[in-house]
């Protein structure tokens, strides 16, 4: 069977494809060009993603596998950064890589791939799909290293998408993949894992995103007048910060300033700039009058949420109640819960006991033990 | 143990990429072999081994000289076309800067070679023009005539495109920027050796070539600078090719050169086989595959070079495909890595940007076979209208 495998340098979609490579199968890697890799054509800046293409072409040679870069910088801006960007303009915390999985990989590269005849995808993600034949459906499952799981970032994938998915590493422990990688003398055996955001290298997120929100004030401008200075003529009189705000208490009084609700997640502690007895939690952050809410960690629990944009592995919603264990982030270990479909890709979830930093624009994944059952997008908390 | 990487690489392969370098011919090889084994000399040593090399590197000059009509004292030889063209662009930059000409000119449609060396004057302060092109990809003379000024020290303008192998009117050109008594550099990196190219004729002042691009090995290439004209060398060192390009000269690779040069002045006159060979490929492809155009002058380019549109198709996805098949094309430069922008060629010539991304350039050499060029005609029909059905190209975003 002819497979297309999404390589990206490291080590797991290495050894994906190797693995795919003993079982005998006509493997073909592809690495995404995600963004411009030319700022440090003249200067000589290091790019780590160019080193980690050269990674992946080192592989695919060790491997005796044809190798392509194929280009998504646009399809990548339009739709994964822009994302990101709107959403922490809107108070809210993204994801990127869940969009990433769902629109480029088991979208466009998976039309890639059928152009050239592969009939599926595979990736180096530690999660697996399975096909229940009682069912006749796929189900998408927790990687075997609880660890390492990735299944919360694959929530979105639709029954056509998991039936042209594989993760061959699904299987195995990390220490496993090493051992495989090692066993195989791939280059990237020791390579250590990314942990960052991959198009925010430095881990500069306000940075990046400020850049970003500049840009598109800057393109807009071109169009329409001034509209962001009638918006609000004192700041750009007093060179005020474009994104100022007030930071209050719950109970709406003003305690201090900041500059961009985008610096802001909820459940963060530190950073916030005020400075109070006992230590303060961001709570909530307010779009509409650029307010960021902080309180006491107490004040930080909640126990229900509700989802949108919500995606069933099904491909149908469960009826009724449904006895769960849900994951509100990556890293959150996922808890019990009750969740109901609301129709049109809402859902609403109670947790058994109050959960920390409820953050808008996570996702929220739902389990049945090892399968995950689907998920959605925290919504803004209704005030 | 490691996997063994054998069976891919022994697929049946057909090569029409020349325009990205063309195969090494046998009897080059066995001269860069000759020379790597045996003339183990320095050309700058005073003892017999330096004089082996230097009487190398003579015959090499000599018959590099004899390709483009020139004498031997004006060739300089180089590590290839993209220093040949840093060095007459820079090196006359350079030379004429003090008497106040910082003014340039050249195309939309250069190499980058070109392009990103007059950016970097640019940012020195060095004021550009670049004449755009018609849709066939020709400069106006009369565009060239309207951008000179008195202080334009430069004029650059490549001989034949690269991507869509259109030969531009050099010599009218070349005249005008004569009459002005401005400096007129071009780079034959993709007609040297395909084309004849005689630099009388063509009256030009600066001429670079690369040695690969015609069957020679690469790393090896040489700038012809017309005798009297002054450049100031920005590679600094030691006094080589007459104080002109610093640094120990290739040997091997120039030997190479030289010998490539010498075979393309006895094959010249019989490339009208791979001309055929290039228009059985377009005409096949062209009645075969519906919704393909040429792109370029269909007559005014060099013989081996086809540059093609496939509509809906992105021409990434065809070229993966047709790797797979075992044939080896290009969308455009090979140069810029990995990414695909919408070639500047293209763009340049007034194509929309979707034409753009689906263009292909094949490119033929004196190995091309019409056995080669039937089965990538058979071959195209099947993967195009495979990559059609998809039919959602990457619009699809949820």
């Amino acid at each position: 069977m002819r497979i297309v495998v999404a390589m990206s340098g490291g080590v797991d979609s290495s050894v994906a494809a190797a693995r795919l490579v003993e079982a005998g199968h006509d493997v073909i890697g592809l690495s995404m060009q995600l963004y411009d890799q030319r700022h440090g054509a003249e200067s000589f800046g290091s790019c780590c993603s160019l080193d980690d293409l050269h990674d992946a072409r080192r592989v695919a040679t060790a491997l005796g596998i044809p190798h392509y870069i194929v280009n998504f910088e646009h399809e990548f801006r339009e739709t994964v950064v822009r994302n990101f960007v709107d959403e922490y303009a809107q108070g809210r915390t993204p994801i990127p890589c869940v969009h990433c999985n769902s629109t480029l990989k088991f979208a466009h590269l998976v039309d890639r791939a059928a152009g050239l005849d592969a009939a599926a995808v595979a990736t180096g993600h530690y999660a697996r799909v399975v096909f229940d034949e009682d069912r006749r459906r796929y189900v998408l499952r927790r990687g075997v290293d609880a660890a390492k799981d990735q299944s919360y970032f694959l929530f979105g994938l639709t029954q056509d998408q998991l039936a042209h998915a594989t993760f061959p590493v699904g299987h195995l422990t990390k220490s496993e993949v090493r051992a495989y990688a090692d066993r195989l003398q791939l280059a990237v055996a020791r390579k250590p894992d990314s942990h960052e955001i991959c198009f925010i290298p430095n881990g500069r997120t306000a940075d990046f995103v400020e850049a970003e929100m500049l840009r598109s004030r800057e393109g807009s401008d071109l169009r329409k007048t001034d509209a962001e200075d009638l918006r609000s003529p004192e700041a750009s009189a007093s060179g005020r910060h474009p994104d100022e705000g007030d930071i209050v208490d719950s109970a709406g009084t003003v305690i201090g300033r900041h500059h961009g609700l985008h610096r802001f997640t909820v459940g963060q502690r530190k950073g916030i700039g005020v400075t109070k007895p006992q230590p303060l939690y961001v709570l909530r952050l307010d779009p509409a009058d650029r307010r960021v809410v902080v309180g006491s960690k107490q004040e930080l629990g909640a126990r229900d949420l509700q989802a949108t944009g919500v995606n069933w592995i099904a491909g149908v919603p469960p009826a009724g109640p449904t006895r769960v264990t849900a994951r509100i982030r990556h890293r959150h270990a996922d808890a019990p819960a009750t969740v109901i479909s609301d129709g049109d890709g809402l859902a609403s979830l109670v947790f058994d006991e109050p959960q920390l930093a409820i953050a808008p624009g996570q996702a929220v994944v739902f389990y049945d033990g090892d399968d995950v059952l689907g998920g959605g997008w925290i919504a803004n908390r209704a005030r | 143990m490691p996997i063994d990487p054998q069976c891919y690489h022994e697929q049946m392969r057909i090569y029409l990429d020349y325009n990205a370098t063309a195969p090494p011919l046998p009897e080059v090889v066995a001269a860069v072999n000759q020379a790597m084994t045996t003339t183990i000399g320095n050309a700058s040593s005073v003892h017999t081994f330096g004089q082996q090399a230097k009487a190398e590197l003579d015959t090499a000059r000599t018959s590099v000289a004899a390709l483009l009509g020139a004498e031997s004292s004006e060739i300089v030889f180089t590590a290839g076309g993209t220093e040949s063209d840093n060095l007459a662009v820079r090196g006359a930059a350079e030379a004429l800067e003090p008497a106040g000409r910082r003014h340039l000119i050249t195309t939309t449609i250069e190499h980058e070679a070109i392009l990103n060396t007059v950016r970097a004057l640019e940012r020195r302060g060095w004021a550009v023009t670049s004449l755009p092109v018609d849709t066939t990809g020709l400069v106006d003379p009369d565009a060239l005539r309207a951008a000179l000024r008195p202080e334009t020290a430069l004029v650059s303008v490549m001989h034949a495109n690269n991507e869509i192998g259109t030969i531009q009117p050099i010599a009218d050109l070349a005249a005008i920027a004569r009459a002005a008594g401005v400096l007129f550099h071009t780079d034959a990196v993709q007609s040297a050796g395909k084309i004849p190219v005689d630099v009388k004729a063509l009256g030009v002042d600066l001429l670079s070539l690369s040695a690969h691009k015609f069957g020679g090995p690469k790393g090896a290439g040489a700038l012809w600078i017309r005798r009297g004209v002054r450049l100031v060398s920005y590679l600094t060192g030691g006094r080589q090719e007459r104080s002109r390009r610093a640094g120990t000269e290739n040997v091997p690779g120039l030997a190479g050169l030289g010998v490539a040069a010498r075979l393309a002045i006895e094959t010249l006159p019989h490339r009208e086989a791979v001309a055929a060979l290039r228009d059985r490929l377009e005409t096949n492809i062209l009645a075969s595959v519906p919704g393909t155009v040429v792109n370029g002058d269909p007559a005014r380019r060099v013989p081996n070079t086809s540059n093609i549109s496939f509509e809906g198709i992105e021409a990434e996805s065809l070229l993966i495909a047709l790797d797979l098949e075992g044939v080896a094309i290009s969308t455009g430069s090979a140069c810029s890595s990995g990414s695909l922008e919408p070639s500047h060629v293209l763009r340049a010539m007034g194509l929309p940007t979707a034409r753009a991304r689906n263009s292909l350039r094949f490119s033929l050499g004196s190995a091309t076979t019409a056995d080669e060029i039937d089965v990538v005609v058979n071959v195209l029909p099947r993967l195009v209208s495979r990559l059609r059905q998809l039919g959602r190209p990457s619009a699809a975003v949820r």
